[in-house]
């Protein structure tokens, strides 16, 4: 029992992880109809956003690892990712916004691999060891908790999961009581109408993607607490298991997208708890194929019907 | 138009034998590459009936190609032995395993293709992605076929003739089907699926059927392929392998195949020839890896081809225009 809620309390951190990156999946469907195949590189350079400015960061707030050094490089790499994510749809979804479907998708999976093996050339090719921005230990649970004591709980992973819930709290707020989130609202559910209303759409679309892609850069931010190596690579599997998440919890649908990084978190550390972790991997994407056939619209999802 | 192709594939094919009857003593290099153009000719071929053809947009041919190359190479090491019949048995134990390998990975197409074909657009493609992924984690584990390792010690089979035959088949075997009235539901799938499926055309069908086959042709190439380089590596079957063969469809053109047969022969010389101009002495200093790292210009190349010209080289499919 107390290894199965050990298993819980690694998979909810993981989990918190993919959750704020599947948020960005799920808003940019939300409002445009397509997968941004780039979003989990935008993920990885949140990280690399971190690695370079934590150095002048860290100097500034004093040297030593301190949650204020942490917060503003957790805001940096927000800032340097929302632009990075803004510049992209600016150049390259834009001018396809009238196109078929398909070759959106192409694109983004162009900008995607762009993104990689230019990092890679500007990078890397090697794993780099992120700094410690906090410092990271167990924490210590008292004996007379009974048995929950056995329990390992880091620093690290109460930060994931109390910095993703704040920023979920936030993006709450956002789309639910501003009117670039009302906006966002209208656009998704028409957006023909929208702009009809007045909505300015390509505002709209830059500031979700913008949003979007914040909230990857905190998750990069976020995974280097934990698993300080990062190499330009990472955004890969990050992402598909993002976009898996937000299939899950129906896509488009801004609970959903949380519900469901939670959900793969934990799915992800019970299999590597019980059955091996090499099949990590395959059984999250049977998850993904099993869910697009028995429920296409994910768990939250309302369905869409197929207009000619 | 068709009888043209034909013949000119027949005399291909006899030209490909008496070749390789002749040219015996080539730099082990640039065979390298010559085989390597031919079987990428079959990736990206059999890749066209799926992705250009029938439009149904797919992620993951280096799965099929993977099943395709650890059976036969499993075949081959194992029952090898029993046609040890001279170079004929050799031969035909080979060809044997190769087709072997190719229907396994139809096999596994059709398996793949009925549950995901319900899907379409962004959703096909990281379902076969996935899917991509899967046969690669099976095999990873797989101890009878090396798991992590990757398995070796397959004798070189493969050469200039069966490479180049099976290239000429493929291309054949696209082109008579697409244009036969039969195969005109291929067409009629990827324009307009909800009025081929109102004229009573089970789309289904051939969406799978197209799938069937495209998987069963990156089968023979994984065959190929694993019977060339005399090693596998799961790694080697990863999602840029898929990728590779993506853009070199993109960039012929989807539903042209003697474009994407040029962009296949393109894409593999054009690396190492990068590879060649990265050595040379005019070319300044941090230019240098970016020639030496081919994806880099792949990805370029795409999103510029997306931006200016969506049918590709030779395409003839409108991706300009928005389909209501």
């Amino acid at each position: 029992m107390i290894e199965f809620l050990q298993q819980l309390i690694n998979g909810l951190s993981q989990g918190s992880i993919y959750a704020l990156i599947a948020l960005g999946y799920t808003m940019v469907f939300g409002v445009l109809r397509f997968i941004n195949f780039a979003h989990g590189d935008v993920f990885m350079l949140g990280a690399f956003a971190g690695l370079y400015t934590a150095p002048t960061l860290l100097k500034l707030f004093g040297g030593g690892p301190s949650l204020a050094a942490a917060t503003a490089v957790l805001l940096a790499a927000m800032l340097i990712c929302a632009f990075i994510g803004i510049v992209i749809e600016r150049l390259c979804y834009r001018p396809l916004r009238e196109r078929p479907r398909l070759t959106v998708l192409i694109t983004a999976i162009g900008v995607s691999l762009f993104i990689e093996s230019t990092g890679q050339y500007v990078f890397g090719v090697n794993p780099q060891s992120f700094p410690e921005i906090i410092t990271d230990r167990a924490i210590e649970i008292p004996q007379s908790w009974g048995a929950i004591s056995a329990l390992t709980i880091t620093a690290g992973q109460l930060i994931v999961v109390g910095v993703t819930l704040l920023l979920l709290i936030g993006l709450r707020a956002i789309v639910l009581y501003t009117r670039l989130g009302m906006a966002m609202r209208a656009l998704s559910f028409n957006p023909l109408v929208a702009s009809l209303m007045g909505v300015n759409t390509d505002v709209v679309i830059s500031f979700t993607f913008g949003l979007g892609s914040a909230l990857a850069g905190a998750a990069g931010i976020l995974t280097s607490i934990q698993q300080p190596s990062i190499d330009p690579l990472m955004g890969i599997n990050a992402g598909l298991k993002a976009f898996v998440a937000a299939v899950l919890g129906g896509i488009g649908n801004i609970p959903g997208a949380a519900l469901g990084g939670v959900l793969i978190g934990f799915l992800e550390a019970l299999v590597v708890g019980y059955i091996n972790p090499t099949y990590r991997d395959p059984i999250v994407f049977a998850v993904l194929i099993l869910i697009l056939l028995l429920k296409p619209s994910g768990l939250l999802g309302k369905s869409e019907r197929e207009k000619v | 138009m068709i009888e043209r192709t034909k013949s000119i594939l027949l005399l291909a094919l006899v030209l490909c034998g008496v070749l390789s009857l002749f040219v015996t003593n080539i730099s082990p290099y640039y065979y390298d590459i010559i085989i390597g153009v031919g079987i990428n000719i079959i990736l990206a071929a059999s890749l066209n009936l799926v992705n250009g053809y029938t439009g149904q947009f797919s992620l993951g041919h280096a799965g099929f190609m993977a099943v395709g190359a650890y059976f036969s190479s499993w075949l081959t090491l194992s029952f090898g032995y029993l046609l040890g019949l001279g170079a004929l048995g050799t031969t035909t134990a080979y060809v044997v395993a190769l087709i072997a390998g190719g229907l396994l990975a139809a096999l596994t197409g059709l398996a793949v293709g009925i549950p995901s074909l319900r899907l379409r657009g962004d959703y096909l493609a990281i379902v076969t992605l996935g899917f991509n992924e899967i046969i690669k984690g099976v095999i990873q584990n797989a101890e009878p076929l090396g798991a992590q390792r990757g398995l070796g010690g397959m004798a070189q089979h493969t050469n200039f003739f069966w490479t180049y035959a099976f290239a000429a088949v493929t291309v054949y075997v696209v082109l008579s089907l697409v244009h036969s009235t039969y195969g005109s539901g291929f067409l009629a799938v990827r324009d307009d699926e909800i009025a081929a499926e109102a004229m009573g055309i089970n789309t289904t069908k051939y969406k799978v059927l197209a799938f069937v086959i495209g998987a069963f042709f990156a089968g023979v190439a994984g065959g190929l392929y694993a019977h060339f380089k005399q090693f596998v590596h799961p790694e080697g079957f990863n999602f840029l392998r898929s990728f590779d063969i993506v853009v070199m469809v993109i960039l012929g053109g989807m539903g042209s195949t003697a474009g994407v047969c040029f962009a296949a022969v393109l894409l593999t010389i054009l690396p190492e020839w990068l590879r060649a101009v990265a050595g040379s002495p005019w070319l300044p200093e941090w230019l240098r890896p970016i020639a030496e790292n081919r994806m880099i210009l792949y990805s370029l190349l795409l999103i510029i081809l997306m931006l200016t010209r969506p049918q590709g080289l030779f395409g003839e499919v409108n991706l300009k225009r928005k389909k209501t």
